[in-house]
């Protein structure tokens, strides 16, 4: 099944789109790409978008926090959407939601980010 | 129902997602609900990747076993690696723990485990290996309504 990914820049927010399976086989490549793209762009924000993450386990949880403290550095905030049932539950075990902000979707996260559609 | 199978796979990330598949086909005959058989692959993908990243340093050439025994709705887990040990369980539990920071871990493992299960027993010796049994209780299967 494997992890797709694909980054997407608007404006200074990062967009980062996976689909499959993220744990810890796939987090290493993922790891990698996203913080080239985050370095090489002049970004502020990251909205990750989950809505075709079909597995997710604490290895997701690891790269998502690594992110965010990145992110936290550049003086931007991390947003996350589409989130599903079973991610959210993992999501509250850790406390992730208290400093990263959820957003139903990715048109919703955008507009709080100040991208205009 | 008495069922029971047991696995055994080479310490390779590329196998967490091949363990956790099998034993999600595994218990599909107890006709779980979409929730129990995504908290169970969860469950097994903590385990092994543990057993991998903190039982054998990442090393592939060592061994994983996992056994699944199905009693009625009584599903019983055990993974066992003979890796490197846990010093401390009490402090490996502990929420957003972890030994290896460095590595990116989030320390949620064993917290998601033990919400995911109903039960969680570890043991441990240094230089010998881990074992973690576990056991869930599936919910009541739903009767099947056929309209003719």
């Amino acid at each position: 099944m494997g992890l797709f990914y694909t980054f997407s820049v608007k404006e200074d927010v990062l967009v980062v789109r996976l689909s499959g399976e993220l744990d810890h086989h796939e987090v290493e490549k993922l790891r990698e790409s996203w913080k080239e793209k985050l370095y090489t762009h002049p970004i502020k924000h990251v909205l990750l978008n989950l809505e075709a993450v079909t597995f997710m386990d604490s290895s997701g949880l690891g790269v998502i926090l690594g992110r965010y403290k990145e992110v936290l550095q550049l003086g931007g905030e991390f947003v996350v959407c589409s989130v599903s049932p079973t991610i959210r539950k993992i999501f509250e075990m850790s406390g992730l939601f208290k400093i990263i902000r959820q957003e139903k979707d990715e048109i919703n996260a955008l507009v709080t980010l100040g991208v205009a559609s | 129902m008495r069922n029971r199978m047991y696995l055994e796979i080479a310490s390779m990330s590329e196998n967490e997602s091949f363990a956790r598949v099998a034993v999600g086909a595994f218990i599909s005959q107890l006709d779980p609900t979409m929730d129990e058989l995504m908290e169970v692959k969860t469950v097994v993908s903590e385990a092994v990747t543990n057993s991998i990243i903190h039982g054998y340093n990442e090393e592939p050439n060592h061994t994983i076993e996992i056994s699944c025994h199905l009693y009625d709705r009584k599903f019983d887990l055990t993974i066992t690696d003979h890796g490197m040990g846990i010093e401390d369980i009490e402090i490996a539990r502990e929420p957003m723990y972890t030994s290896k920071p460095e590595l990116e871990r989030s320390g949620m493992g064993f917290t998601i485990i033990e919400n995911f299960m109903d039960s969680i027993e570890i043991e441990s010796s240094i230089g010998k290996g881990t074992t973690i049994h576990m056991t869930k209780i599936l919910s009541p299967k739903k009767t099947k309504v056929v309209h003719e």
